[in-house]
């Protein structure tokens, strides 16, 4: 598990304006609970032990007592809802220029991702995993294939949920560089708990470069037992669900493959991208993430190794 | 007020004796194994209520508990995922359905008779029918877990993961039957207590007499007709979806899955305060008697109540703030949100008020309502909070809203409850309980509590969603998670406790008398426990607590009631004066038959829709049982004439 270690999922380690917004307005609210909690119990306290004076306090003098709360009440719960509506305006006020846009499409229990441009060559598919310039607005869409999804990168923002037939839409940017883990926020189906991803964000050039990777095919070396793993993953089911492209792989149930080797986890956040990870994963990934749609394949031992050097020479 | 109907018991001659031995030939129990069948006395449908809500409530509770296992260590082996999601599912589905809801209803149809001064509630027949149909309810769903069928899709059963392409098989038809039980249940006992409480309360308790329980049992009850039908029709919707093809909630087909969230959100929101609004009554109950003083601003609260009532409508899109809508709209329901809080909390300062003008005593029952105080009041900040659209789309969907949840509804239902039933223990079986025990129960029911909950709150700030089987080692949140599970522990030794106290004083408590705590309310005017027919003569009512005003034998008394049969007096809505006097129907074994009809619709109808039409016939043949018109409305069924 050494490999995932460094990532943080925190609401309460904000790297952005959006999540930094979201975090002033939770330690205003902390703050003001806090101090209406200790004023409630110090009331009790005091109600239930104070000596009883003769005679009994009068009605009026808790009438008033408890109109002055109410007031106090209804002011403090004015100034809250104030501060939440100058927090959710400053969140949705858009002020910036050439965004990434990003979309995120949930499945059982995967994540499609496509960084959309408007020149369509310019288009870059991936799954499970997304990289970030630092410093540039970020636009998010969220959508799904089958049950609703909801996408939350807490350092970086509140969550959207990924509904089928609706494109949900925020946008976020993160100011400091780091890896940002996510999973999904809504229940949706026995894998819940294993649908995550890293969010990696760089350097501008950095990311130029990881995108400029990613638009190109598969770039596999040409060593013989490559060749190989590439012939047995055209002749196995591999290609019935799953795309590399530049070569004969293009279906669509499943996770993009044409990069593969260059991503950090297997199986959306499940465990390092290891080739003893990826080995388990083919032969029995039902072991790993018990009902995933991806069928236990058959390869015969000897060709194992020859897929193995394969797909991870997608990088 | 007529006077030859109302009168004290000095001026006229009353045979005591042979009026209280017609009472109890004419209100007797009807016996052996087929009378339990035909039972229709509300003290005893009420206990049955509660019994079964608790036999659910521990049953939630041992699942729980397997959550808690699971949860405690990171990459935990000890449950699959189906399992896990099966169990967290029927969790939240018992506790909501088959515990909360039922348990305070039971109390309602246990006390509000008592509390207002009458014989039975309006309709014992039907009555009877709503906890049969309940007790098939939650049979039919753990019935379910049983034959491997049940449901996975959480308590909330969102589409189009709850449809028929994403859960195959019958597991959620289980659920979508078992919401059509219970809630027709609940529906007949808010129609039960709404016209008790309207129609049959003691002459002279007007409106602003009524206790503050038995206001908060109505309110309620007008919360659950408004509700229950949403979540009837939302659960009738997805029936329909998954056995005969309708594409309500299906995208592909137009169908709209959010369509599901607002049906189900608008009777679940009003859900939440169905739950709480009767525990707020107990509250208020509890802390007039043991501050030993009227309540302070009775009215004030009982407007409250019934705002409470109002606004709990308008607050259901505050759980679906992820699902992107419009700005605007949520920035309205944050405002209704937050406008929720005010009656509440005009309620705590009200209560604050009585006990800084009382002279509290620290009795049990009152260290539940501090504890009540304690929790519920930071599990409405914890609201207040999330009512925040921005914050609520860091937090929602994570253990942090499963703090604040578990925060107000056991604080703010649980905790009183438990105080209000050692509080009334002694009205139901003539016993006192150990206050020892009693005490060392609450503080750890309270100790346990906020072990277990109050590390979900930084849970979810961290990150941790909802509803996940496993976590990894790295994610930091192992030790509060551990420290969740020790506290499930201690809560489940404070539950044991609870109920080695109840047996242990059902058997050797002290007796109690009829008012052990000197309370005010007309439930202590009578015997512990109390007779079958609760009062040998209905009271006359002067004032919010009679007791309190004069010794219990010398409140005036309605006399003139026929004792030979089940008579009890009908009063005006307003000023409760005496309208007539009303024949109730006796025990009887159609409204039983009339369930299992029903029961075999239900049933039926998760394999095919036509056994709801069967249902509907095989119903018919009870009915003409239920209503055969009698000749006479002097007629006594022949088991009750006098031997």
């Amino acid at each position: 598990m050494i490999a995932l270690a460094g990532f943080t999922q925190s609401a309460v380690n904000p790297a952005g304006p959006q999540s930094a917004h979201i975090y002033h307005l939770w330690h205003l609210y902390l703050w003001i609970c806090v101090a209406v909690w200790v004023l409630v119990i110090a009331f009790l306290i005091a109600g239930l032990t104070r000596r009883r004076p003769q005679p009994q306090t009068p009605d009026t003098k808790l009438r008033r007592s408890v109109i002055t709360a109410t007031a106090i009440t209804i002011g403090i719960l004015f100034f809250m809802l104030v501060a939440s509506i100058q927090t959710g305006n400053a969140l949705a006020t858009r002020s910036f220029t050439k965004p990434v846009s990003i979309e995120i499409t949930g499945h059982q229990w995967w994540w499609e991702v496509h960084y959309q441009f408007s020149q369509p060559d310019q288009e870059v598919v991936t799954a499970n995993e997304i990289h970030i310039p630092v410093g540039r607005a970020v636009i998010l869409k969220a959508t799904s294939q089958d049950v609703i999804h909801s996408v939350w990168i807490p350092n970086l923002d509140g969550k959207i949920d990924a509904i089928p037939e609706h494109v949900n839409t925020i946008w976020l940017r993160a100011d400091k560089p780091g890896i940002y883990r996510r999973q999904c926020a809504e229940f949706c189906g026995m894998q819940h708990a294993h649908m995550a991803m890293l969010v990696f964000a760089e350097p501008e050039p950095k990311f130029e470069r990881w995108l400029a990777d990613q638009r190109s095919g598969a770039r596999s070396s040409a060593g013989a037992v490559v060749m190989r793993g590439r012939q047995i993953f055209e002749n196995a089911p591999c290609l019935l669900c799953h795309t590399i492209r530049g070569t004969g792989a293009a279906g669509t149930t499943g996770p993009d493959l044409t990069h593969l080797a260059s991503r950090t986890t297997l199986a959306a956040g499940t465990m390092p991208n290891t080739p003893g990870n990826l080995a388990g994963w083919i032969t029995d990934s039902q072991r790993i993430k018990p009902g995933n749609n991806m069928p236990p394949i058959n390869v015969p031992s000897e060709d194992l190794q020859p897929l193995l050097s394969f797909l991870e020479s997608l990088r | 007020m007529s006077a030859d109907l109302l009168s004290t018991i000095d001026q006229y001659e009353i045979d005591e004796a042979a009026a209280k031995r017609d009472l109890e030939n004419s209100w007797r129990a009807p016996g052996g194994f087929i009378g339990w069948f035909q039972e229709v006395n509300h003290k005893a449908i009420g206990l049955r209520y509660i019994v079964t809500a608790f036999i659910f409530l521990i049953a939630g509770g041992i699942e729980a508990l397997l959550m808690r296992y699971q949860l405690a260590i990171p990459d935990h082996r000890f449950l699959n995922p189906n399992l896990y999601n099966e169990i967290f599912t029927i969790h939240g589905s018992t506790m909501m359905f088959l515990f909360a809801v039922p348990v305070m209803e039971g109390m309602g149809i246990y006390l509000v008779p008592l509390m207002i001064g009458t014989r039975n509630v309006a309709f014992p027949r039907l009555n009877a029918y709503g906890y049969y149909m309940f007790l098939f309810g939650g049979i039919f769903l753990y019935a379910g877990i049983f034959l491997n069928m049940a449901p996975d899709a959480g308590w909330f059963a969102y589409t189009p993961l709850s449809g028929p392409q994403f859960s195959p098989g019958k597991r959620l038809d289980f659920w979508a039957q078992m919401i059509t039980f219970t809630e027709l249940s609940a529906l007949v006992v808010a129609i039960e207590i709404i016209v008790t409480v309207i129609k049959l309360r003691g002459p002279g308790m007007s409106l602003d007499r009524i206790p503050i329980f038995v206001w908060a049992m109505l309110v309620q009850s007008f919360m659950v007709v408004f509700a229950m039908p949403a979540v009837m029709d939302a659960s009738g919707m997805l029936m329909m979806d998954r056995t005969i093809g309708t594409h309500f909630f299906n995208p592909a087909e137009g169908g709209d899955p959010l369509l599901w969230q607002h049906t189900f959100w608008f009777f679940g929101h009003p859900e939440v305060y169905i739950i709480f609004i009767p525990g707020t009554g107990m509250v208020a109950e509890l802390v007039t008697v043991f501050s030993r003083r009227p309540i302070f601003g009775y009215t004030a609260i009982v407007l409250s109540i019934i705002s409470t009532g109002f606004i709990g409508f308008g607050l259901w899109v505050h759980h679906m703030f992820a699902t992107g809508l419009p700005q605007l709209g949520e920035s309205f329901f944050t405002a209704a949100s937050l406008l929720i809080t005010i009656p509440t909390g005009v309620q705590f300062f009200c209560w604050l008020a009585t006990m800084w003008g009382g002279r509290p005593k620290l009795t049990v029952p009152f260290w539940y309502v501090i504890s009540f105080f304690i929790i519920f009041v930071a599990g409405g900040l914890s609201g207040v909070m999330i009512a925040s659209v921005p914050f609520d789309i860091q937090v929602h969907d994570t253990f942090f809203i499963v703090a604040h949840f578990h925060y107000v509804l056991i604080g703010g239902a649980v905790f009183p409850l438990l105080g209000a039933i050692y509080y009334w223990f002694p009205k139901m079986t003539g016993r006192l309980q150990d206050d020892r025990l009693g005490l060392i129960t609450c503080w750890i029911l309270l100790i346990g509590f906020n072990l277990t909950f109050f590390p979900m709150h930084w849970l979810g700030l961290h990150g941790m969603p909802r509803r996940v089987y496993a976590y990894s080692a790295n994610s930091g949140w192992a030790s509060m998670n551990a420290l969740a599970s020790i506290g499930a522990v201690v809560i489940a030794v404070g539950g044991i406790l609870y109920l080695v106290n109840i047996f242990r004083s059902k058997r050797d408590g002290g007796f109690s008398g009829p008012n052990p705590w000197q309370a005010g309310t007309l439930e202590w005017m009578t015997d512990s426990p109390a007779p079958r027919y609760n009062f040998l003569h209905i009271p006359i009512v002067s004032g919010r607590e009679p007791l309190w005003e004069r010794p219990s034998d010398e409140i005036p008394l309605v006399i003139g009631l026929r004792t030979d049969r089940r008579e009890v007096l009908v009063t005006r809505t307003l000023e409760a004066s005496p309208d007539h006097r009303y024949v109730l129907p006796g025990p009887t074994i159609w409204p039983f038959w009339v369930a299992v009809g029903t029961g075999i619709g239900f049933t039926g109808s998760v394999f095919n829709m036509w056994w709801f039409v069967l249902g509907g016939f095989i119903c018919f043949v009870p009915f003409v049982g239920w209503f055969w018109p009698h000749r006479n409305i002097n007629f006594v069924p022949k088991m009750e004439k006098p031997k």
